[in-house]
């Protein structure tokens, strides 16, 4: 299916509007857009988190797709289970033999902590399925706790900036590494901000023969402490300074970088428009911004590095 | 006449897995639960049974992908025991709050800590309150009979919850004895295939499962898994006849041993019970009017069978494999003497056998003097006895 205006607006909406997201969030728009890219019925399902709350208000459902929500930790596991059934169930003729596409979501907290052994389990049994974290940095849905996944020196409820502290003390945790060392067979790295190129993704990843994995990142205003409507904005600045790539890991082990920037704007640009870091701009705290800003440029030198490295690599 | 071979109480409830065909298992090794999954993957590994197995990395994902199966529209099993089925808490209300009739083998064994392999019925009792329907079996031959009838319970669609066949670790688990086994087309056939009216692999008809249950319908739901277990009483009772007229050894929700003329009755669970009959005789040659009363199902807890069966006795005693701290007596005793409020007999609590440690005939014999002599003594109340426990 070609990604374009045409084909997509005559898609059925597998997401109902009317769902009880904060206004301005970019977590459902991750959500229809991988959605929509789906080429096949698909059966979906969520860690406990904010997009699970918001869509399933009991009496009420957003979900066009079958949809199942169980604990917080398990998104993978429970899902690995429905796909397990799909086989077991379509061996013995008991469901129509055609394709369905399993995606299971998961929130930052979901799938960098609390999640990330049912997600490992998943991915070393080679369950044909995605997984797509919605990375919005902390666990938004509990009141804007860190995770491992919230940059260092961010402001957030249980590693407040303070006179003392500023902010969360640790580095990120490159998850996206971490499953990538796991052999799946397709990982990505997207944003809502590019829905053709994160659409595409999905559909590759659907149709990758065993398990795959997307990180989005799914801006969140009340917790990055932006303007509701700049969240779009603000994941393409990600990617703009380089913070968030845009990539693609194949089995057996190529790497495409989706996006160069012409020029890669400063991360101070992307920080400055987050209250969550506003601390960081006294000057006591300029060695965390630099630290912040080497670790980008690092990490990109390696991206780019793997990139070339693996340029000759062949996917199947 | 039946064939008999000599089976582990865990190969057994292997071969009755088997039999039923289930669709999907998910489980995760823990003793003495291992056998069991060896023996089912043995006979996967054989082409004995096409069900898919999934390996998972821990029994909350064993719990967490059963759910996921379940819901699926795949019948579904898992299997596991104490430390295993407290890692799983959380999922076990999870299955039971969503309907989903999961069968899950349930080979008894103490809870950490400190750490002990052996059997009590500590992790069973943890996960009563979980909404899972609990049959417990006093050899081989009920954990065989009793996984076949569970998918029948759990998937009758009055009822729509999980069933736990908890059997006891190592005394069943591991011990060989006779056991008959059904024809595995006379399983098949009692057992049926499952049919759900909601899957989620019917994507024609999605349905949302596990949404956000708010102040406004949280308590109705909780009702309707009253309603449901309520409902169980009878399908238990039912399947349990039918299956009788299939194998010749039908189930009900408890069992009497010498129950007609009984004054002094213990009411047990689990192994103890055969070791238990024997010492009913022993105290009856003794001069002690001595009955069992064998608890079939703990859940859902028959209050009404049981006040009948114990109308005519003087005293009850009851004996629990578990213990629940800060308060005189185990689980077990403290729904027979809710159940049997009002009446005039004293039940008196003894806990016993530990972390797997033995009860033997007379040590059951004396508890049935010692009951008689609370009898005659009029007192209502005792202080918990521990039985076998150095001072
Ligand atoms: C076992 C368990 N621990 C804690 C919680 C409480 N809890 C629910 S959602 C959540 C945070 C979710 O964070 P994340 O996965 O990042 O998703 P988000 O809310 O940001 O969308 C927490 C801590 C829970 N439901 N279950």
């Amino acid at each position: 299916m070609a990604i374009n205006l045409k084909t997509l607006s005559a898609k059925p909406e597998l997401l109902a509007g009317g769902h009880a997201a904060c206004a301005g969030c970019t977590g459902p728009t991750v959500l229809r857009q991988a959605l929509l890219a789906a080429e096949t019925p698909l059966v979906c399902g969520s860690a406990t988190g904010c997009m699970e709350v918001v869509t399933t208000l009991y009496p009420h459902t957003a979900w066009r797709t079958p949809f199942i929500h169980n604990a917080f930790e398990n998104s993978a596991a429970t899902m690995s289970g429905v796909e397990t059934a799909f086989r077991a169930l379509r061996k013995k003729g008991r469901i129509p033999d055609r394709e369905i596409g399993f995606i299971a979501f998961g929130g930052d907290g979901g799938t960098y902590d609390i999640g990330l052994q049912s997600l490992s389990g998943m991915l070393e049994r080679g369950h044909k399925m995605l997984y797509i974290c919605y990375d919005n940095e902390a666990y938004m849905n509990t009141g804007i706790q860190r995770s491992s996944s919230t940059p260092k020196g961010a402001d957030t409820t249980t590693a407040p900036a303070g006179s003392v502290k500023a902010g969360k003390e640790q580095n990120r945790k490159d998850l996206t590494a971490i499953v990538i060392a796991h052999n799946p067979a397709y990982v990505a790295q997207a944003t809502p901000s590019d829905p053709r190129d994160f659409m595409a993704k999905v559909q590759k990843a659907l149709k990758a023969d065993g398990p795959s994995f997307i990180n989005c990142i799914a801006p969140c205003h009340r917790g990055w402490r932006c303007k509701p409507d700049s969240g779009i904005a603000i994941a393409q600045l990600a990617v703009e300074t380089c913070f968030w790539p845009l990539f693609e890991w194949e089995r057996p082990g190529k790497f495409t970088v989706n996006y160069k920037p012409k020029e890669k704007k400063p991360l101070e640009e992307w920080l400055k428009l987050q209250g969550r870091f506003k601390h960081l701009f006294e000057p006591k705290n300029k060695p965390i911004l630099d630290e912040l800003q080497r670790d980008v440029d690092s990490r990109w030198v390696e991206l780019l590095a793997a990139e070339e490295r693996t340029k000759d690599v062949q996917v199947k | 006449m039946a064939k008999f071979e000599s089976l582990t109480g865990n190969d057994a409830a292997a071969h009755a897995l088997r039999q039923c065909k289930p669709d999907v298992a998910a489980a995760y090794p823990i003793t003495p639960q291992t056998e069991l999954m060896h023996k089912f993957a043995e006979f996967v590994a054989n082409g004995k049974v096409d069900t898919e197995v999934i390996l998972v990395e821990s029994e909350h994902s064993a719990m967490s992908a059963a759910i996921g199966s379940s819901a699926a529209g795949a019948r579904t099993f898992t299997a596991t025991s104490a430390n295993g089925l407290a890692l799983m808490w959380e999922v076990v209300y999870i299955a039971a709050s969503n309907r989903l009739p999961i069968v899950m083998p349930e080979v008894n064994r103490a809870l950490s800590g400190p750490i002990n392999i052996h059997c009590d019925h500590s992790d069973s009792m943890g996960c009563r309150d979980s909404g899972w329907i609990q049959l417990f079996c006093e050899n081989g031959q009920e954990a065989y009979d009793t996984v076949i009838q569970a998918f029948r319970i759990s998937e009758n669609p009055k009822v729509l919850l999980p069933t736990m066949i908890c059997f006891d670790g190592f005394i069943i688990s591991h011990t060989n004895e006779p056991v008959a086994m059904l024809k595995d087309e006379a399983v098949s056939q009692f057992v049926g295939v499952y049919k759900p009216d909601r899957a989620l692999l019917d994507v024609e008809n999605p349905y949302t499962f596990g949404p956000l249950d708010l102040p406004e319908w949280y308590f109705e739901h909780k009702r309707q898994q009253v309603e449901a277990m309520r409902n169980s009483f009878e399908v238990i009772e039912s399947v349990g006849a039918e299956f009788g007229k299939l194998s010749g050894r039908p189930y009900g929700l408890m069992d009497g041993y010498r129950m007609e003329d009984a004054e002094v009755v213990l009411v047990a669970l689990g192994s103890t019970c055969g070791t238990a009959r024997v010492a009913v005789d022993v105290a009856r040659e003794q001069g002690v009017k001595a009955g069992l009363l064998k608890l079939r199902a703990f859940r859902p807890f028959p209050i009404k069978q049981l006040r009948q069966a114990l109308s005519k006795a003087k005293v009850v005693g009851v004996f629990d494999r578990s213990i629940s701290f800060g308060i005189e007596g185990g689980p077990l005793f403290h729904e027979v003497r809710s159940s049997l409020y009002g009446g005039k007999q004293p039940v008196i609590p003894f806990v016993y056998g530990l972390g797997g440690r033995d009860i033997r005939v007379e040590q059951i014999a004396e508890a049935f003097k010692t009951l008689q002599q609370v009898g005659k003594s009029g007192a209502m109340d005792r202080d918990v006895e521990f039985i076998g426990l150095r001072d």
